[in-house]
């Protein structure tokens, strides 16, 4: 095996290492030190941060293989895995306070959150149905792990096993998917497979078939209508501290699973999936915008807001291949993942508020809890108000830009009537983003409110977040330059 | 042209700094501070404004005072920003009424005073963006931004019912937005992908494309205006929100809507704008007509004034789509006029909502006793209303019905029955607010304006009275940029 193959998977090296050092290392020093998982933590995420950028650096973005082919570095990759990095840190931010008057502020936790984060990177890389179910399943059982973490709580207990159950069947569905794309093409390695397909040499009605279940398994995984029943009660009945790392890098490493399975692999298919893709962005829309209206739960608002938002997203992956040729590509698969990478900071800013609100002892996550926030903390108000109206897709917030690059897309693939129906859903959407902004600063603050404390490091962070998604809406052209960088080697 | 001192940027940015620095004041223990850095924000937002209408050249049809910088390369998106004789009173009146906006709150907002100042000066930098912006991403931004401070504004300031007003206002808004992007990324493609709304002036386009671009931006700009049949958000945002608001939505806010018609509808798809034009006369004349007869029920002062200004909307839309040079540039000048007219009107009835808390016509009667020289003030602005010769409101008016008479007698007959029903509603109102014998003790105790009042509706009253007896320096401005436009639209796009 060339030496090279390491160097390319240092990021994976460092993780799997490090989680595994905490692991036994924690177990003797948590006592004395209970600050180390914590610190450790977020140097491993600084470490696997250079070495990526080193990675990304020293190739450029073009794609490079390691492990057999089984294993793949390109701008996509390395440019998720960052913004991993960065969801994973953030979350660990914003849930310390919470764990640590929980008594979650422990060795497992780190260890779990580092494998889940292993797990994430090895499904961005994957160039091989087998690497990508293993990081799949990785990421995923650390998650259903995490988020049964809280022992008493019984709703939590309950939440872990939804997700279990429905995360095992969305596997269930995936391998089954890719089983027939291997009794199609004899093959598991997604190259050969993309070639397979190519040669129009693999049968036909087997292929579609297993990308159907293929299809179904994906949208299981981020989250989108008709499979998404798992979103709201995960979402709902997990710890805060888990709910916002569910809710963030995951994204992330399902969209590059999708990217991975659909683009690289099936883009002979595309007329097949895209039309799959569409129905299910539609339906992602109206169902997790009209939904999220008739919540008074943050967090299941937020829930469905994902579910809308994920919908969203499929508008430029859906718009990729326009009758065989590949000349939007670029710009369509730029604009999904500028969509996912700005969601993921706006849900982290989301879920950092509903963070605050729980106060020890009981988790604050009515809606009702966020009336007169402007009189009760106005700093946090204002940092609310930029988020809710970045997730409505009001300018001058970067969500504008996210949903303009999608809809910009989906016109681009001749599919005027798209536009015009995630128009309309997103004017649905601002509905129920609005009712927030009116609750803080509209409303009187009930009699027993208090304001919202947070810890220096906790303000500071979710100050850069809220500004950030401010000033990416000022001058969001270098987000997007980097997403369409990174996916400039996808379809060559 | 690319001008030296780059004072479009400077009229947008300086109100939007100025509000960053007031919010930074905090809470009301500095609202001392906060209104200070207000009223110098406004101020000299408003005198960079001045070289705007200084430095122009009234003989040239095109943008001028350019700034071109590339934004977005991306989206290739450019900051564009230019005026023509269309736009550049706006810019002008937008930061005049701020300064008025932020001297009327001076004493009344006593509850979260910077983020009100704020509020308004933001808004004041975001308007004049939508009225300089030659991007259509740029303007978008501008357009959609502007939404959220009034959105505050109303939620946060008004009255009781300010949580619907405020809510409906801004999804109304939002809708019609939406559906202008959607077109707006369709020209982008059709261009060959150029946002410059000056590019897709000469872009050609099939007649079915015009109809749904028509559409498209008939849905945002006509919600904006407000025509009827989509003008209920405004009697509602207008009753609820508190009085500064009131006066920026009706004088600024309005004028969006008619100003995208002649920035956007006209000259983008000039030939379904022709097509469709008996369609958008006749909404006009139900505005001018129906809304009349509504404004002259109306017990609620504000609600009366709202009706009124969406019945003098309907005469700016009229005189649009009659495609004349009497009837846009009456049109024009019915905008200024309004803009100056109803935010005199607003502040008025502000005034005696102060003393009174209530903006019920039967709670009053007899006003003139106790308030002589706001009844000198309100008479003066109700005439204006009404389109009293003299005043600004008789210019705008009479050169539409000219122009409508133009286009047929009978639309101009129609048409001219708002002096009627103008004068009616308004004076009606007038009769029994301000004449008459003392109503009640409350009317009995009020105290007449003060110097800052005095101030704001002086200013407004010189505009009123300037424009109605000599309007040649609104119309020398805009009458080249006029004539453009309506040749360029008189050029069938097929």
């Amino acid at each position: 095996m060339p030496i090279e193959s390491f160097v390319l998977a240092y990021a994976e090296i460092v993780v799997l290492v490090a989680a595994s050092l905490i692991l036994l290392v924690d177990v003797f020093l948590h006592e004395r030190m209970p600050w180390f998982a914590y610190a450790a933590t977020h140097l491993t995420l600084l470490v696997a941060a250079l070495a990526t950028w080193a990675v990304l650096g020293a190739t450029g973005g073009g794609p490079n293989y390691a492990f057999g082919d089984m294993f793949v570095s390109d701008g996509m990759a390395n440019v998720l895995k960052l913004f991993c990095y960065l969801a994973v840190a953030a979350c660990l931010v914003y849930s310390r306070s919470y764990l640590m008057e929980r008594g979650l502020f422990r060795g497992e936790f780190f260890v779990l959150v580092l494998f889940s984060l292993l797990g994430m990177m090895v499904m961005i890389s994957a160039n091989h149905l087998l690497t990508l179910y293993l990081g799949l399943e990785l990421q995923s059982l650390s998650l259903y792990a995490l988020v049964a973490l809280n022992r008493e709580s019984a709703t939590s207990t309950e939440a872990a096993m939804k997700y279990f159950i429905l995360g095992a069947l969305a596997s269930g569905l995936l391998l089954y998917g890719m089983s027939m794309l291997y009794g199609a093409t004899g093959s598991l390695a997604i190259t050969a497979i993309s070639e397979a397909v190519g040669n129009k040499d693999a049968n036909r009605a087997l292929l579609v078939f297993g990308l159907v279940f293929v299809v179904a398994g994906i949208a299981f995984k981020i989250g989108l209508v008709p499979f998404h029943m798992w979103i709201p009660d995960v979402y709902h009945g997990a710890p805060n501290a888990m709910t916002i790392l569910i809710a963030s890098a995951p994204k992330l490493a399902a969209f590059a699973i999708a990217v991975r399975m659909l683009v690289n692999g099936l883009a002979q298919l595309a007329p097949d999936w895209q039309q799959m893709l569409v129905i299910l962005s539609v339906l992602s829309m109206g169902l997790g915008n009209l939904a999220a209206i008739a919540q008074t739960n943050f967090k299941r608002m937020l829930a469905y807001s994902a579910i809308g938002h994920m919908g969203f997203m499929l508008l430029g992956l859906a718009s990729g291949v326009v009758g065989g040729n590949l000349f939007s590509a670029i710009d369509a698969y730029g604009s999904a993942m500028f969509y996912t990478v700005v969601y993921v900071l706006m849900t982290l800013a989301g879920f950092a508020v509903v963070l605050l609100m729980s106060r020890s002892g009981f988790e604050a996550d009515s809606l009702d809890d966020l009336k007169g926030l402007n009189q009760r903390s106005p700093w946090y108000a204002l940092l609310t108000l930029i988020v809710m109206f970045s997730m409505a897709g009001i300018p001058p917030t970067v969500g504008f830009y996210a949903k303009f690059a999608v809809i910009k897309s989906a016109v681009a693939a001749g599919q005027i009537w798209l536009a015009v129906v995630a128009v309309v859903f997103s004017l649905i959407g601002a509905f129920y983003y609005l009712r927030v902004v009116k609750l803080m600063y509209f409303d009187e603050p009930e009699a027993n409110a208090v304001p919202l404390r947070g810890d220096r490091d906790f303000r500071l962070l979710l100050s850069a977040n809220g500004l950030a998604l401010l000033v990416l809406g000022v001058l969001p052209d270098g987000l997007m330059q980097l997403c369409l960088d990174s996916v400039r080697w996808l379809t060559v | 042209m690319q001008n030296a001192t780059p004072w479009l940027s400077l009229s947008i940015w300086i109100p939007i700094v100025a509000g960053l620095l007031v919010i930074a004041t905090g809470r009301d223990k500095n609202a001392r501070v906060a209104r200070f850095i207000a009223i110098v924000g406004a101020l000299v937002g408003f005198l960079v404004t001045i070289p705007l209408y200084a430095g122009f050249d009234q003989s040239s049809p095109v943008m001028q005072f350019v700034e071109l910088a590339p934004w977005i390369g991306t989206f290739s998106v450019n900051y564009h920003l230019g005026v023509d004789g269309i736009s550049v009173l706006f810019i002008l009146l937008n930061s005049f009424i701020t300064v008025l906006v932020v001297i009327a709150g001076w004493e009344v907002i006593q509850t979260r005073v910077s983020q009100y100042m704020a509020a308004f000066l933001i808004m004041s930098g975001l308007l004049n963006g939508v009225f300089s912006a030659l991007d259509a991403v740029l303007f978008y931004v501008f357009f959609e931004g502007s939404l959220i401070p009034m959105y505050l504004i109303i939620g946060v300031w008004g009255g009781p019912n300010r949580v619907y007003a405020a809510v409906k206002f801004f999804l109304y808004t939002l809708l019609g937005s939406l559906l202008m992007l959607v077109s707006f990324i369709y020209l982008y493609f059709v261009s060959g992908g150029s946002f410059e709304i000056l590019d897709w002036h000469k872009v050609p386009l099939a007649m079915g494309a015009q109809v749904l671009v028509f559409f498209a931006f008939f849905a945002a700009f006509s919600v904006k205006v407000p025509m009827w049949p989509v003008h209920t958000w405004l009697p509602d945002a207008h009753v609820e929100a508190p009085t500064g608001g009131s006066a920026v939505l009706a004088a600024i806010m309005l004028k969006l809507g008619a100003y995208g018609f002649i920035r956007f509808s006209l000259p983008i798809v000039p030939d379904a704008s022709q097509y469709l034009a008996p369609f958008i006369i006749t909404l006009s004349l139900i505005a001018v007509i129906y809304i009349g007869l509504v404004a002259l029920v109306q017990a609620d002062m504000k609600k009366l004034v709202a009706y009124s200004s969406i019945s003098h909307m309907g005469f700016v839309t009229l005189g649009f789509f009659i495609f004349n040079a009497l009837g846009a540039e009456g049109a024009l000048v019915q905008m200024i006029s309004h803009g100056f007219v109803s935010a005199a009107m607003f502040l008025c009835i502000g005034v005696m909502y102060d003393r009174m808390h209530s903006r019920q016509i039967a709670d009053y009667g007899g006003v003139a006793n106790t308030m002589p020289k706001f009844a000198a003030f309100m008479m003066l602005f109700a005439m204006a209303n009404c389109g009293l010769p003299g005043t600004s409101g008789f210019v705008g008016e009479f050169l539409v019905i000219l122009g409508a008479v133009k286009y047929s007698f009978w639309l101009g007959f129609a048409a001219a029955t708002t002096l009627i029903f103008g004068a009616a509603y308004t004076l009606w109102m007038y009769k029994r607010v301000i004449f008459g014998a003392v109503a009640n003790h409350h009317v009995a105790e009020l105290t007449d304006i003060g110097g800052r009042e005095f101030l704001v509706l002086a200013l407004l009253a010189l505009a009123v009275l300037g424009f109605g007896l000599y309007p040649k320096p609104l119309t020398d401005v805009m009458h080249i940029s006029v004539e453009n436009l309506l040749r360029h639209v008189a050029v069938s796009k097929l």
